[in-house]
């Protein structure tokens, strides 16, 4: 039952990821925190961990039809891996709502960016 | 172009800590800033986050395991179970018009967005209430 759930967030996770060029965390964080009953940093944690291999399957998978431009990859993911170092450091620390609402506020602009372009 | 290779760099830098913050890869910001700023097409860009998506992950896991948060048994299996959908993910990804990625995409964001509003309230309805 347990592993049943398990499969089942990673099947859902792993569409999610492949299909928007995504980790898969927004499907597999709510899931976790509902289904398995994980506490927030636990939850955020393990997600992060599976897509490590989800993100790496589907981002070669993606590179065998030839869409990967490395060097662009490069730009965006090394800031990135500073970007977590901090953002891990944050979670410890903050329990901010402020935050919550700022990313929202970003992503519903982006978001509209997106479709307009 | 100087200038656009900064701001993509800067929206990494976002990508990460909101990675951090909330568990997910940061492809939610890779995206936007792969297409709208470095003018990838939108299957280009979903394929080149997943591959920056990979070290970060890493290195906050990695992080994360140090605060003793990691559940790792837990994350091997959800993230082996998950090559199967993600295989099928990203054969849809590339047979799907551009344009359905993209609205199917800001959909994705608007919902994180939805989540992080109702967190972020009952944040702060416990922060108040303490």
């Amino acid at each position: 039952m347990r592993v049943a759930r398990l499969a089942a967030i990673g099947t859902a996770g792993g569409l999610f990821s492949g299909l928007f060029g995504v980790g898969g965390g927004t499907v597999m964080v709510p899931l976790l925190l509902l289904w398995m009953g994980y506490e927030a940093r636990a939850a955020a944690a393990t997600s992060l961990g599976a897509i490590v291999l989800t993100a790496a399957f589907a981002a070669a998978t993606q590179g065998l039809y030839g869409n990967v431009d490395v060097l662009a990859g490069v730009l965006v993911g090394i800031p990135a891996i500073g970007g977590v170092l901090l953002g891990t450091w944050l979670q410890q620390r903050v329990h901010s709502d402020t935050i919550a609402f700022a990313f929202a506020a970003l992503l519903v602009v982006a978001a509209v960016q997106l479709v307009i372009a | 172009m100087d200038g656009d290779l900064l701001l993509a760099a800067v929206i990494g830098v976002f990508a990460g800590i909101a990675s951090g913050l909330l568990g997910i890869g940061g492809g939610i910001l890779f995206v936007p800033a792969l297409t709208l700023v470095l003018g990838l097409g939108q299957v280009e860009a979903q394929a080149t986050s997943l591959l920056a998506i990979v070290p970060v992950a890493l290195v906050g896991s990695w992080n994360q395991r140090r605060y003793g948060n990691l559940r790792i048994r837990d994350a091997g299996v959800i993230g082996l179970l998950s090559i199967g959908g993600a295989v099928v993910g990203v054969a849809l990804a590339n047979v799907l018009p551009e344009r359905a990625l993209r609205i199917g995409f800001a959909l994705l964001m608007l919902n994180l967005a939805r989540q992080l509003v109702l967190r972020g309230r009952r944040d702060r309805r416990a922060r108040l209430a303490a």
